[in-house]
């Protein structure tokens, strides 16, 4: 089972490792990590993907929340919140499959960035689902190289994490 | 500005933040970094502990902070001197012992250049710190340092760390020290939930067979009283963990003892015939627990503790209390019924009857049991305060002193640090003169730290340190007398040391005791001579720590281990 955590934390030195140290020390998994300042510029906000059980989300929400540095915890459950996540993907083309490639990135709505003469970068935003439905697409072209931030996350409705 | 200020230097700003937080006592070795706050320290009113290896400051003045409930405060330079105090600052963190360690760096601007006698011990000390603190700037080091001494004191205690580089220590600024603290990210809870208070008192009312497990936190809240009040008021019996000791009288008709792997058979065999388990204070460690799916199974569990994150760890309760244990054994006490049934404890008074700790006298000769010391050294000195290293001796320490208050013991539980006891007794000597205090140690454990022997008579702090000399790192030759065979590999120290003459060399009092009529004449000598003393009592040499529960099986499964005469 994977839980998606929005941890605020002090936007100051040392955070990340005393985050990311907790869960190694205390042998939990992070599956994805995104950081970033929040709207309050002393705050920032890290999207934990972690994988366990409830009993595991319980010692890993408790953990977090001893930190000093760790504000608050939130558990976004998939339902009630909206993800996303980026890819950029640098594809193989040439003149005979550049059309094809771009009605693949049509469809996903993702954009074409940069266009050289043998390979192009896509840039794609979505769910984790949809991601990997157009690197599959992709990868009969051949994937040259590719990135994927961690997933962030909000809850829906009103400001409340 | 409002706020009265005044220009001082970083190091002169340390002894000012120092004196706001009470601070009367420090526990120290000086190096090249820390030559600005050494020379404040020179004509400060505060009594600076010179050690003579930084564990032992680390150890010292957790030692101080045990025997007091004050904040302990040590300090050592920046390399080697910062990660010499590792080991004393894990051993905090794992008993939960309010801490202030400060650490002489580098000069800011060669940090992560590997410049000499530089250690990252921010980084190093970051799993065992409540919190820890690389200062950047000297103006914010009063409000670092009210900061550290409010979140190593408050919520579940423990050790902070300041890492002060040797340029902020020369920064002058103006000092002004904060009246509060606001941390966004610690807001412990204090207050436990009525709602559940009330749940767990009418799980008490409906209880036939309730069991009271209290550990170390009875005594960093200072709920003794309240503990006897509520167990007298349910009429439940009451274990203690290790650290629990002198939570609970052991006089007390309701004690059982400790629980655990070398607790009573009594106690144990409560604990697993309970219906409702009350935890106050207590993290369900594994050696408390033994195998953990077999642990008090039938009985329901009230889990009051302080540190959320100690709720179903190890253990699914089913009513958790969040908060201080005094305040909520307070309100436990005002919904909790009195008990009028007896018939509890009077099955429990028949094991006491059937089941006592016990040890048999050698066969032939005069020759000394570990047991029988501690019983002398508790008849001799019933007020006194034991601290211990870590072994057999330790746990003959928690089996046969008859403690009487909090306090009043101070051992190493979760880390097992061999070594601590000497340091740690010179600590709490510090903090509580009137106070007789012994070291009980082994052969082993007492030479991790026995340089201190020069601390103690420098500074005349004279303490008692009782070695139970059997020449064998014990613990570890009985687990392999048991469960190997008797292949004692690597546990013989047999003849290595004359304690005595090595006391004498430190200016110190050396005393041997080799015969069991000996025993209370040393231990009254030691005492009456006011001096630091080392007894070399030379005991039985395969003795073993009985009952015990073999790791990994039920605690119920307790062996009699003591050989019959």
């Amino acid at each position: 089972m994977r839980h998606t955590l929005a941890v605020l934390v002090e936007n100051k030195y040392g955070v990340l490792s005393r985050v990311a140290g907790m869960f190694s020390r205390r042998g939990y998994n992070i599956d994805s990590l995104a950081v970033g300042v929040t709207d309050d510029p002393t705050i920032s906000r890290m999207t934990i993907v972690v994988r366990g059980d409830d009993q595991v989300l319980e010692q890993v929400t408790k953990q977090l929340n001893k930190l000093i540095d760790v504000i608050r915890v939130t558990d976004l459950r998939s339902e009630e919140s909206v993800e996303r996540e980026m890819a950029l993907i640098k594809v193989n083309s040439d003149v005979n499959s550049r059309s094809e490639i771009m009605q693949i990135a049509d469809i996903f709505r993702a954009r074409i960035i940069d266009v050289a003469s043998k390979s192009m970068i896509i840039e794609v935003t979505g769910d984790e689902g949809k991601i990997t439905a157009i690197e599959q697409l992709l990868r009969p072209f051949g994937i040259k190289e590719m990135v994927r931030t961690g997933k962030v996350a909000l809850r829906r409705g009103q400001k409340s994490s | 500005m409002t706020e009265a200020t005044e220009k001082m230097t970083g190091a002169r700003a340390f002894v000012e933040c120092l004196y706001r937080e009470g601070v009367d006592t420090i526990f120290g070795y000086p190096g090249g970094v820390l030559l600005p706050i050494y020379d404040e320290l020179y004509d400060a009113h505060i009594r600076h502990v010179l050690v003579r290896h930084e564990q032992a400051a680390a150890h010292a003045a957790e030692g101080y902070a045990r025997a007091t409930g004050k904040t302990g405060v040590c300090i050592a330079t920046s390399g080697p001197g910062a990660t010499n105090l590792v080991t004393g600052i894990a051993n905090a963190y794992m008993d939960s012992v309010p801490m202030v360690v400060f650490t002489g760096q580098v000069p800011s601007n060669l940090l992560g250049n590997d410049a000499f006698q530089e250690a990252n011990i921010t980084g190093i000390t970051m799993p065992i710190t409540k919190h820890n603190y690389l200062v950047q700037d000297a103006n914010d080091l009063p409000r670092i340092v009210k900061e550290a001494f409010h979140i190593a004191s408050t919520g579940r205690p423990g050790p902070v760390l300041i890492d002060l580089p040797k340029d902020i220590t020369l920064q002058e600024i103006d000092f002004y020290y904060p009246d509060e603290v606001n941390l966004r990210g610690y807001k412990p809870t204090f207050q436990g939930n009525l709602q559940q208070i009330k749940k767990a008192a009418s799980l008490i009312e409906g209880a036939k067979n309730p069991v009271i497990y209290a550990g170390g936190g009875i005594i960093s809240s200072n709920a003794s009283k309240e503990l006897i009040q509520f167990a007298e008021q349910i009429k439940a019996p009451v274990t203690t963990t290790l650290t629990g000791m002198g939570g609970f009288p052991v006089q007390h008709p309701l004690f059982l003892g400790m629980l655990g792997m070398h607790g009573t058979k009594y106690a144990n065999y409560a604990i697993q015939e309970s219906d409702l388990l009350i935890a106050v204070g207590a993290r369900f460690d594994d050696r408390v627990t033994g195998k953990l799916k077999a642990f008090a199974s039938n009985a329901k569990i009230i889990h009051i503790d302080i540190d959320p994150a100690e709720i179903s760890k190890n253990i699914k309760v089913d009513i958790p209390i969040v908060g201080d244990a005094k305040w909520i054994l307070q309100k436990l006490l005002k919904y909790s019924p009195a008990s009028a049934s007896d018939a509890w404890i009077d099955r429990i008074d028949h094991w006491k009857k059937d089941n006592p700790l016990y040890y048999v006298e050698p066969a032939t000769g005069d020759g000394i049991k570990p047991q029988y010391i501690v019983e002398q050294i508790s008849e001799a000195c019933p007020d006194a305060i034991i601290v211990t290293e870590v072994g057999q001796h330790q746990m003959w320490a928690a089996q046969y002193f008859r403690f009487k208050e909090p306090r009043t013991f101070i051992t190493s539980g979760g880390l097992g640090t061999m070594g601590y006891g000497f340091p740690a007794a010179i600590g709490a000597k510090i903090a509580r003169p009137d106070k007789v205090v012994f070291d009980i140690a082994g052969d082993g454990s007492f030479q991790m730290n026995s340089q201190e022997l020069a601390t103690a008579v420098q500074e005349n702090v004279p303490v008692i340190v009782a070695i139970f000399n059997n020449g064998y790192l014990g613990m570890v030759r009985q687990w392999q007398e048991l469960f190997h065979n008797r292949r004692y590999s690597a546990t013989c120290i047999q003849n290595s040391v004359d304690f005595v003459k090595l006391a004498e060399a430190y200016g110190a009092l050396g005393l041997r005791a080799t015969r069991r009529e000996e025993v209370r004449p040393v231990i009254e000598e030691a005492i009456a001579s006011g001096r630091p003393t080392v007894i070399d009592f030379v005991v039985e040499c395969e003795e073993n720590v009985s009952p015990m529960v073999p790791a990994g099986a039920a605690i119920n499964e307790i062996l009699d281990l003591e050989r019959k005469a």
